[in-house]
């Protein structure tokens, strides 16, 4: 749940990683990074910086272009998934064992 | 302390030009980063080297040294000391000639600092490591996020409770809520490594294992037990007193109670994560157990039973 108490300034997100507003831009039009306005000016929620931390190493340093980006985030979220899903497969089958 | 061969980690021969190495450092990267392989131990073990290796090789300077010395690394500040003495003979006095070093960097990538480097790559370069090839150096970066297991029992994750810890010569003071679940992760901003270039400290993740226990099965928030019981009660009904995992229950048996039926006891499972009061229920298999050691007496009356 975000509040208007952890905004961060696009701006300074900018300065801060030294990476283009554009880039930003292109995040929150492929849905990556969601971006808010308030009284005109950009603000991102901070809970929202390990994620843009991620894409910047993904496209800066690994050389990946915005719509791999968004397919390894589609992928990311089905590989978490599948994790909790055999977490939970793996507590299921303790459950079964005991009536052996 | 072992040599490593920095060309074959990138799949590179000797000659190879700084493209190729970009290139080769790039594609093992992409398949190796820690951002693409999640709670992937080996990925990240192999990207760290990766990552040395792109370190060494992609620096003129670097590798230069590298090249240099080769297997011979251990002796290379030796030699180096000495070719500075004997070219400090040529010149003024004290001159301070080309420190072996490499000064100054930081490393960017906000995933990584020069303590994730190789005993040999520290002993060689002296643990520091250069920016990257998009001019990105200079940015802040938050440190590095650090990533810890604890193991705890299940009657520990039964109730929240305190657990101190050292990392990086620092003591952590936690509060475990009753409930955490295996593989649940607990974020602890601003624990994990300083900040680049002035930016904010990474943070601590510590990710929880629930250690088995030998008599109730965790799923979910709901408890599994199997308790024995006698023939008799199974088949007359009474009373059997019972271990939860907070302490002892009567439960009422019904008559005729068949081997593998399950009793639910609403509440006496686990505590819903963060939701106060409210719990899980435990689920009671019943493992109907035959009587031993029967007297002729004993017998003959179940003979007398099956023939009625």
């Amino acid at each position: 749940m975000h509040t208007t108490e952890d905004l961060i300034p696009q701006e300074a997100c900018c300065t801060q990683y030294n990476i283009a507003v554009s880039f930003i831009q292109q995040l929150n039009e492929y849905g990556l990074i969601d971006i808010v306005t308030v009284e005109e000016k950009t603000f991102l929620h901070s809970g929202q910086l390990n994620d843009l931390e991620k894409f910047i190493r993904l496209h800066y340093d690994l050389d990946i272009n915005m719509e791999g980006i968004d397919a390894i985030a589609h992928l990311l979220t089905k590989v978490r998934s599948l994790q909790g899903e055999i977490t939970n497969l793996k507590a299921r089958l303790q459950v079964f064992s005991i009536d052996e | 302390m072992e040599f490593i061969d920095y060309y074959k980690i990138l799949g590179l021969d000797k000659n190879a030009s700084q493209d190729d190495i970009k290139k080769a450092y790039r594609k093992l990267a992409r398949k190796h980063h820690p951002d693409l392989n999640p709670n992937d131990k080996e990925a990240h073990k192999k990207f760290q080297q990766i990552n040395e290796a792109n370190e060494v090789l992609s620096d003129p300077a670097k590798r230069k040294k590298y090249d240099q010395y080769g297997k011979d690394w251990q002796h290379a500040d030796e030699f180096e000391k000495a070719k500075q003495h004997q070219q400090g003979r040529g010149y003024t006095a004290g001159g301070d000639f080309g420190s072996s070093g490499f000064g100054g960097g930081n490393f960017s990538s906000g995933d990584f600092s020069s303590g994730d480097f190789s005993d040999f790559f520290n002993t060689m370069f002296g643990g520091t490591a250069g920016g990257d090839s998009k001019g990105r150096r200079q940015a802040q970066f938050k440190g590095q996020d650090f990533n810890a297991d604890m193991t705890i029992t299940l009657r520990e994750a039964y109730t929240t409770h305190k657990r101190t810890f050292t990392i990086n010569d620092k003591n952590v003071r936690i509060t475990v809520p009753a409930g955490i679940a295996e593989g649940q992760t607990i974020k602890l901003k601003g624990y994990g490594a300083p900040g680049v270039n002035g930016g904010p400290a990474g943070d601590l993740y510590i990710t929880f294992h629930i250690e088995e226990d030998a008599i109730f099965k965790r799923l979910g928030d709901d408890l599994y037990t199997t308790v024995d019981l006698d023939l008799y009660t199974a088949v007359l009904g009474g009373e059997k007193m019972i271990d939860t995992i907070n302490g002892k229950v009567k439960l009422k048996i019904n008559p005729e109670t068949q081997n593998g039926t399950k009793t639910r006891l609403k509440g006496k499972g686990f505590p819903v994560y963060k939701e106060e009061g409210k719990s899980g229920d435990l689920f009671v298999t019943w493992n109907i157990k035959i009587p031993t050691g029967l007297t002729e007496k004993q017998k003959a009356l179940f003979r007398e039973i099956s023939q009625s």
